[in-house]
C-alpha cells in the first residue's frame, strides 16, 4: 500500500449553526484501506462523514480535504458522489412517492453517465439489481416501495447497502449501518461492505460496536472525541476500547500526531 | 433553506419554450364588447337563431353582475373593452375543407407545439382538436371515428352540424348567469371542442383539443361540450400554450360535461399557459368553468389537471352527481413559482343516492407563488349513503410562497360520510442531500421529489400524457427552489 492517499483530510475545522464540532482532524485513507472510527456520541462522527460528502449546512472552517488529489470541498455534493464517494446515512431519508427502484436506476444512471458508460437499460438495469438485492438479503417488494418510506430500521440500513452494492463506489463512508440490526443483518452489512474490499476501494466504517469489526475487519481504528482524532491504532484498538471505554482516550495522542501511520 | 437558495440563484433563468409568435394575417374584430360585437361573432360563424339570442341573453345577464372578489388571487382590473374578442388566420375565415388550405404558418406553429396535424404525421392513439385564437383548425381522425357514429369536431362545426344536440345540452350544466366569467364566455365564446359519444361506444382513442393563443389583445373564451350517451367510454385531454407576452391576456373557458346512464368521462387538462416572467409581468388570466353532470345512474366524471402555467389560474372542475351510484373525482396537481398565483379545487354536490365522490390535490409552491386550494363537497338531503374522501396535500419549496387550503363541507343527509384529510410539508434539505448524495444534480432531485408528491396525480392521466405532464413539471420547477 503506497503512493498518494486517496483522501487526505488536514486540520479540519467544521461548525454547524455557529457551533465549533471538528477541531483539527487529520486522517488519511489510501485505496485498499478499512478504517474504522469510534468514538463518543456527539463527538462529530457523522459530522466528519458529511462534511467530506459535502452537506453545505456544515461550515469548513480551516483545513483541507483532498481527494485523489483534488480539492474535495470545492467540489459540490453530486459531483463528489459522481466521482465516487458514497454515504451510507446513519438516517436515511424518506422520500414519498418515489420508488425506490427508479431512485436506484436514477442515481446508477447519473453514476454511470459520469464516468462515460451508457445507462443501463431496463432489463439489464433489473437483472442487476435482482443480483445485488439477493446479496443484501433484502425483500424485492421494498423496490416497488418509496424510497424508505416506512422502512423498519433495519430495512433502512439494508437499502443503504443495496444502493452501496449497486453504485459500486471507490470511497464508501458507513455512518453506523450496524446500529440497530440484528446479526444476521450485521452479516449482511459486512458482506456487502467486504464485496468491495478491493485494492481500489477505500472505506471508512462509523460504529460504536467492535462487534462489527469481527466480520469487516479493520486496518485502522481511530478515536473520535470533541471534534478530534485522539488515538489511532490497529483493529486490537477497537478490543480495548470495549473493554475499558472512551474514558482513557480523551487527551489527544501527542505521540503520532492524532494519526496512525505505521 | 439557505443554502439551497443560494445555490439555485446561480441557475439559468429558464424561459418559456412555447413563448414564441406565429406572424399570420388575421381577421380580428376591433376592441371592445358590445352587442354589435356578439352580433358579428355570431354572423362570422354563421350561427343559428337560438344561439345568438343565448349570448345577447348571457351577455345583458353579465353586465349586471359583479366581478367576483372571494377568492385569494389579485390582479389589477381587467378592462373589458380593451380586448378583441374575436381573432382568425384568415385562411380560417371559412374553416378550411382541407389541411391543405390552412395557413402553412400555422400547422408549423403546431408541429412546433409538438402536434402534428398532417394525416402522415399525426399522433397514434390520439385525435386532436386544435384551436388557434378564436377558430379550430384541424381535427385528426374525425372520418375513423365519424365511423363509429362519435362526432368529435370543433363547437363552431357542431352547431352548423348538430345543432340540435348543440341546442338539447349546451348550458345544461353550466348555465349563462352561472358566474361572472361563464356568462362571460357564454356571450362571446368563439370556437372550442364539441364531442357526441354514442350509446354503448367506447372511444378508441383520446380525443383531444389543443388550445393556442397566438394574437396579441386578445382574449380567448372556448366553449367545449361533451356529452357520453348511456353506456359509452371517452377520455378526453386538454393542453395549451401562449406567447409570452408583457401583457396579461384573458382566458376565460367553459367546458360542461354530461355522461348518462353508465357512461364514463375521463377529462385531463396540462395546463401550460404563459405563466408570466420572473418578475411577474405578462401571463394569461386562466379563469375558467368546468363542471360535469353525471346525469344517469351508474356514471361516472373524473377530472385529473396537471396546472403549471398561467399567471393566474381561478378554477374549480366539478361534479354534480345526480344520477345514483355515481361517482365522481378530482385529481389535481397545482404548480405556482415565481408570481404565480392559483385558487384552485373543486365541488363536489352529491344529489343521488349512493354516490361516492374523491378528491386528491397535491399543491406545489416555489419562488413568490402563491397556492390555493378551495374546495366544496355538498351533499343535499336526498343523497343517502353518499361518501367523500378528500385528501389535500401542500408542499413548499421556499420560504416566501404560500400554500393555503379552503375546505367547505355542507352536508344535509345523516347517512353520508365525509372525510378530509390535508398535510403541508416544505422540500426537506435532507432529502435534496440524500438526492445529491447519491449522484443527482440539485434541480433533478427537486423534480424527482415533486414528481413523487404528485405521483397519485400523474397516474391518473393516460401513458403519454403524463410523461408530458412529468417533463412540463420538471421545466416549470427549475429554479423553483429557495
Ligand atoms: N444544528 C446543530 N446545532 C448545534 N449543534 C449541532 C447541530 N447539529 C448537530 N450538532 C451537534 O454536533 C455534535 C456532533 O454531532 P455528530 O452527529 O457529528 O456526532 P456523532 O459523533 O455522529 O454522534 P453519534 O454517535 O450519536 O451519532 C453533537 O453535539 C450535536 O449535538
Ligand atoms: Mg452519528
Amino acid at each position: 500500500m503506497s503512493g498518494n492517499p486517496m483522501l487526505s483530510i488536514e486540520n479540519l475545522h467544521a461548525a454547524i449553526d455557529g457551533k465549533p464540532i471538528l477541531r483539527g482532524v487529520n486522517l488519511s485513507v489510501r485505496a485498499g484501506e478499512v478504517h474504522a472510527i469510534m468514538g463518543p456520541n456527539g463527538s462529530g462522527k457523522s459530522t466528519l462523514a458529511n462534511v467530506v460528502a459535502g452537506r453545505e449546512r456544515y461550515e469548513v472552517r480551516a483545513g483541507s480535504v483532498r481527494y485523489e488529489g483534488r480539492d474535495l470541498l470545492s467540489m459540490p455534493p453530486e459531483e463528489r458522489a459522481k466521482e465516487g464517494i458514497f454515504l451510507a446515512f446513519q438516517h436515511p431519508v424518506e422520500i414519498p412517492g418515489v420508488t425506490n427502484l427508479s431512485f436506484l436506476k436514477a442515481a446508477l444512471n447519473a453514476v454511470r453517465k459520469h464516468r462515460g458508460l451508457q445507462e443501463l437499460d431496463v432489463v439489464e438495469f433489473r437483472g442487476m439489481v435482482l443480483e445485488r438485492i439477493r446479496l443484501v438479503e433484502m425483500d424485492e417488494e421494498l423496490l416497488l416501495r418509496a424510497v424508505n418510506d416506512g422502512f423498519s430500521g433495519g430495512e433502512k440500513k439494508r437499502n443503504e447497502i443495496l444502493q452501496l452494492a449497486v453504485l459500486e463506489p471507490k470511497l464508501a463512508i458507513l455512518d453506523e449501518t450496524d446500529s440497530g440490526l440484528d446479526i444476521d443483518a450485521l452479516k449482511v452489512v459486512a458482506k456487502g461492505v467486504n464485496r468491495l474490499r478491493s485494492p481500489e476501494r477505500g472505506i471508512i466504517v462509523v460504529t460504536h460496536y467492535q462487534r462489527l469489526l469481527n466480520y469487516i475487519v479493520p486496518d485502522f481504528v481511530h478515536v473520535l472525541s470533541e471534534g478530534q482524532i485522539v488515538r489511532s491504532g490497529g483493529r486490537e484498538l477497537a478490543l480495548e476500547l470495549e473493554e475499558r471505554g472512551y474514558g482513557w482516550v480523551h487527551a489527544p495522542d501527542t505521540a503520532n500526531g492524532g494519526e496512525a501511520r505505521p | 433553506m439557505g443554502n439551497a437558495a443560494d445555490q439555485v440563484k446561480g441557475w439559468v433563468d429558464q424561459e418559456y419554450r412555447w413563448g414564441f409568435v406565429t406572424t399570420v394575417e388575421a381577421d380580428t374584430i376591433p376592441k371592445g364588447l358590445n352587442e354589435d360585437v356578439i352580433r358579428a361573432i355570431s354572423a362570422r360563424k354563421g350561427e343559428p337563431e337560438f344561439l345568438l339570442e343565448r349570448r345577447l341573453k348571457a351577455y345583458r345577464h353579465w353586465l349586471i353582475m359583479i366581478e367576483p372578489k372571494w377568492s385569494t388571487v389579485c390582479y389589477s382590473p381587467i378592462d373589458f373593452q380593451g380586448i378583441s374578442y374575436y381573432s382568425a388566420p384568415k385562411s380560417l375565415k371559412d374553416r378550411p375543407g382541407k389541411l391543405d388550405e390552412v395557413d402553412p404558418e400555422v400547422l408549423r406553429t403546431y408541429e412546433r407545439l409538438g402536434i402534428p396535424l398532417l394525416e402522415q404525421k399525426r399522433l397514434a392513439g390520439v385525435a386532436v382538436d386544435a384551436v388557434f385564437d378564436s377558430v379550430s383548425v384541424a381535427t385528426t381522425y374525425q372520418k375513423e371515428l365519424a365511423n363509429m357514429g362519435i362526432l368529435f369536431c370543433s363547437f363552431s362545426e357542431a352547431v352548423r352540424k348538430y345543432p340540435h344536440l348543440v341546442e338539447k345540452y349546451l348550458g345544461t350544466v353550466v348555465p349563462y348567469n352561472d358566474n361572472f366569467f361563464a356568462s362571460l364566455n357564454s356571450a362571446v365564446f368563439t370556437d372550442g371542442s364539441f364531442c357526441y359519444v354514442p350509446p354503448g361506444v367506447r372511444c378508441p382513442v383520446e380525443l383531444s383539443t389543443y388550445f393556442r393563443i397566438n394574437a396579441e389583445n386578445t382574449g380567448q373564451f372556448e366553449r367545449t361540450l361533451i356529452i357520453a350517451d348511456a353506456g359509452s367510454y371517452v377520455s378526453y385531454l386538454e393542453g395549451c400554450t401562449a406567447p409570452r407576452r408583457d401583457t396579461n391576456q384573458l382566458h376565460a373557458a367553459v367546458v360542461e360535461l354530461i355522461a348518462l346512464e353508465d357512461a364514463e368521462i375521463r377529462y385531463a387538462t396540462v395546463q401550460n399557459w404563459y405563466p408570466g416572467d420572473r418578475e411577474g409581468r405578462g401571463g394569461i388570466y386562466n379563469f375558467v368553468t368546468k363542471r360535469g353532470l353525471c346525469a344517469g345512474n351508474r356514471s361516472r366524471i373524473s377530472w385529473t389537471q396537471v396546472e403549471t402555467g398561467s399567471a393566474i389560474t381561478w378554477k374549480y372542475p366539478s361534479v354534480i352527481l345526480k344520477g345514483d351510484h355515481s361517482v365522481g373525482q378530482f385529481h389535481g396537481v397545482a404548480l405556482t413559482t415565481n408570481f404565480q398565483q392559483a385558487d384552485t379545487g373543486t365541488k363536489m354536490t352529491h344529489i343521488g343516492k349512493n354516490t361516492r365522490s374523491t378528491i386528491v390535490n397535491k399543491g406545489i409552491a416555489g419562488g413568490r407563488g402563491q397556492n390555493t386550494y378551495r374546495g366544496l363537497v355538498k351533499v343535499l338531503a336526498g343523497a343517502e349513503n353518499s361518501r367523500n374522501f378528500t385528501q389535500c396535500d401542500s408542499l413548499l419549496l421556499g420560504d416566501r410562497c404560500g400554500a393555503h387550503t379552503f375546505p367547505y363541507i355542507e352536508v344535509k343527509n345523516r347517512t353520508a360520510q365525509v372525510e378530509h384529510e390535508a398535510s403541508t410539508s416544505k422540500i426537506g434539505e435532507d432529502q435534496l442531500f440524500y438526492c445529491q448524495q447519491r449522484g443527482l444534480s440539485r434541480e433533478d432531485a427537486v423534480s424527482m421529489i415533486v414528481n413523487g408528491f404528485c405521483r397519485e396525480v400523474i397516474r391518473n392521466l393516460p401513458m403519454e400524457f403524463a410523461v408530458e405532464a412529468q417533463k412540463l413539471l420538471e421545466i416549470s420547477l427549475e429554479g423553483s427552489v429557495g
